[in-house]
């Protein structure tokens, strides 16, 4: 690796460092700030006023805005104690994301244990999108103008425009429940039982990734319909390359580019958790953690996971650019 | 007519001379829409659109006329015990053009024109408000560039990190909460929240793309002779740069819409949207799972409804962006 690319890895970096600050303060402003009074939203509807002092106490609320933005931020790094001088103080170790007194845990700990469940969903869904979306929007492309290009991009639209909790319910109420082809989902860990594991996560691997297949077949159809055009395909084609050659070497390699940026923005995307299909197929993932976290009115694990998501995103932005400066020359400027 | 100079049929008694004027005549709209005019997907969508608007517009009138009202219950309609329509489809007949929603008797077809009603009123307002942010600020961005326009793209950097549909979830009962200070509560409230949220975070992808139009287009002539004329910056930027930006935003809104009808849908079917009595698609996907494998109309009709009408937009969309493409029809 030349230094050029070391001084704009080392730039991108530094600028991220600045952006997840950035971050931090938006999050930390738009769930302490604008709601007119946070404590009250850190317990639900079985709240007295008595738990929310309580709350406002234990979690700082009561602190200046400024201070309390200074222990959120230490929390990160240093870990935090809530209600230090209290009889039984709350120790949440670094990164301290916060701490939920209505599960009575860390919501670091609590994201940890989604992690797993959210990740194996967006792993799964995201190979099966890929092959399809990339391979059949190489055919249509191919194919361009003739039934088979119609009907894969009449589908696809149609694909793209449903809602995927939509979607998933039909899946539910055919699959599982009308036709009894699958057990009703369960989510357990592969390495406990691999077979129960699929048949869980099938359906919602496949539901999630109808949605984002549709999206990359166009987004792969456009790309080669424009690759094909150019002058360094027929110049393949008249050395006498085989066809599968100029295809795979020449024209969808040139294509990647904006195919391989989404990509690594939606796999991060899906990180931070699928909620509806999540919550469909009851799976105990981070958007299953958000959407009960909302429902509860738990503000603690809502600013953690959405803090977190919002990291996947940064991160794999500065990933993808990192990769171009690596591949492309073209893209490190000077 | 809306044939174009090259298409004229050369060697027939055609006015070339004459075709030639008209055709140089015409404005960017006249183009696009003559090109829509003879796309019959595109015709049908509009058409489709248009009936779904009317329908959310006149609702209260139209479910007047048909005799149905979204909130009241019909005991009528159902058995005493279990709360189930009679007869099938939900129990439709002439009273309940849908039949009936199972354990309240309430009408199918009132709640859909209603909800209808509310789904459109969120998703266009969202859409016009996220538009018009992305506009104004990527004009400026563009226009004024250094330090003003580097500070913007880090906002917007980190505004599109943010996963929207978490933060649409995280912040609404943050919203509710701020609004019940000044006294909003309930529906309005909640409808507030929706639109406010999903404006707020739809126009940063917009305002990036516009900042790059503004960049070329500030280099272009007409905008150096107003400078050199003497226009303020606020009438460069509203009266010389905007009109020529409306492509990019049509192209963008009609992306926005269909996605904010469906967010506003996934809101509702979880119970975070709109609050009881009133339902919309998402409420009404989301009421039907308890029963829906006994009477499954009430999941069928509002998700049939949804997906024609999302796809429609969607479909149309695809077809202005073709229109609109100087490239189109040379293939």
């Amino acid at each position: 690796m030349s230094t050029s690319v070391s001084v704009y890895v080392l730039r991108r970096v530094l600028s991220m460092l600045l952006m997840l600050l950035l971050l931090s303060l938006i999050v930390f402003l738009l769930f302490n700030v604008l709601p007119g009074d946070p404590a009250r939203l850190t317990c639900g509807k079985a709240c007295t006023p008595e738990i929310i002092e309580a709350n406002r106490h234990r979690l700082g609320l009561d602190m200046p805005v400024i201070a309390q933005y200074w222990e959120f931020l230490k929390g990160l790094f240093v870990g935090r104690t809530y209600a230090a001088n209290s009889p039984d103080p709350v120790q949440c170790s670094a990164p301290c994301l916060g701490y939920s007194f209505k599960r009575h845990a860390e919501v670091s700990q609590l994201i940890k244990d989604g992690l797993p469940c959210t990740m194996w969903l967006a792993l799964g869904s995201f190979i099966i999108w890929m092959v399809v979306g990339i391979g059949l929007g190489v055919y249509t492309a191919l194919r361009r103008g003739r039934w088979q290009d119609k009907s894969v991009l009449g589908v696809a639209l149609i694909g793209y425009s449903l809602p995927s909790f939509f979607i998933g319910i039909l899946a539910m109420f055919f699959i599982v429940i009308k036709w009894h082809l699958l057990p009703y989902p369960r989510y357990v860990p592969p390495t406990e039982d691999l077979s129960k594991f699929l048949q869980t996560m099938i359906l919602p691997w496949i539901v999630l990734a109808i949605l984002y297949a549709a999206f990359y077949i166009r987004l792969t159809r456009s790309q080669m319909l424009e690759t094909l055009n150019e002058d360094y395909i027929r110049t393949a084609r008249s050395k006498g390359l085989p066809d599968r050659t100029v295809i795979r070497k020449h024209a969808l390699r040139a294509g990647l580019t904006p195919i391989v940026t989404s990509a690594g923005l939606d796999l991060a995307g899906l990180l931070g958790g699928a909620v509806f299909i999540e919550a469909i197929f009851s799976l105990p993932g981070i958007g299953s953690l958000a959407l009960g976290s909302v429902t509860d009115s738990d503000l603690p694990v809502i600013v953690g996971v959405t803090l977190v998501a919002a990291v996947f995103v940064i991160v794999a932005n500065l990933v993808v650019d990192v990769l171009y400066a690596v591949i492309d020359p073209r893209v490190r400027p000077s | 007519m809306s044939l174009t100079a090259t298409d004229a049929p050369i060697g027939d008694d055609v006015d070339l001379t004459e075709k030639t004027v008209e055709v140089a005549g015409r404005s960017l709209w006249q183009i696009t829409w003559g090109r829509l005019r003879r796309d019959r997907t595109a015709m049908l969508c509009v058409w489709i659109m248009g009936f779904f608007i009317v329908l959310a517009i006149f609702a209260p009138l139209i479910n007047h006329l048909v005799g149905v009202d979204p909130y009241t219950p019909d005991s009528s309609a159902i058995s005493d015990n279990a709360g189930q329509p009679y007869g099938p489809w939900a129990g439709a007949s002439r009273q309940h053009p849908l039949g009936v929603e199972w354990g309240t008797g309430r009408d199918i077809f009132a709640q859909l024109v209603n909800g209808l009603r509310i789904s459109l009123l969120i998703a266009f307002a969202a859409t016009v408000a996220a538009v018009a942010i992305g506009t104004v600020v990527g004009i400026i961005s563009g226009y004024l560039g250094g330090r003003t326009d580097a500070f913007i793209g880090r906002i917007i950097d980190v505004m599109l990190s943010f996963p929207s549909i978490l933060l649409l979830l995280a912040l609404i009962p943050v919203l509710d909460d701020r609004f019940s200070q000044i006294g909003l509560e309930g529906n309005a409230a909640r409808v507030l929240a929706i639109i406010l949220v999903l404006a707020v975070f739809g126009w940063p992808y917009l305002a990036r793309i516009v900042r790059g139009q503004v960049l070329s287009l500030r280099e272009r002539e007409f905008v150096e002779s107003a400078v050199a004329m003497g226009s303020s910056t606020t009438r460069i930027l509203f009266k010389e740069i905007l009109p020529n930006l409306w492509a990019p935003l049509l192209v963008y809104a009609t992306n926005l819409l269909p996605g904010y009808i469906a967010a506003e849908a996934g809101l509702s079917f979880f119970g975070i949207g709109i609050l009881p009595p009133e339902t919309t698609f998402g409420s009404m996907l989301g009421n039907s799972l308890s029963y829906f494998l006994l009477e499954p109309s009430y999941l069928f009709i509002p998700g049939t409804v949804l997906a024609i009408l999302v796809v429609a937009i969607n479909l149309l969309g695809d077809s202005v962006r073709d229109a609109l493409d100087p490239r189109a029809g040379r293939n």
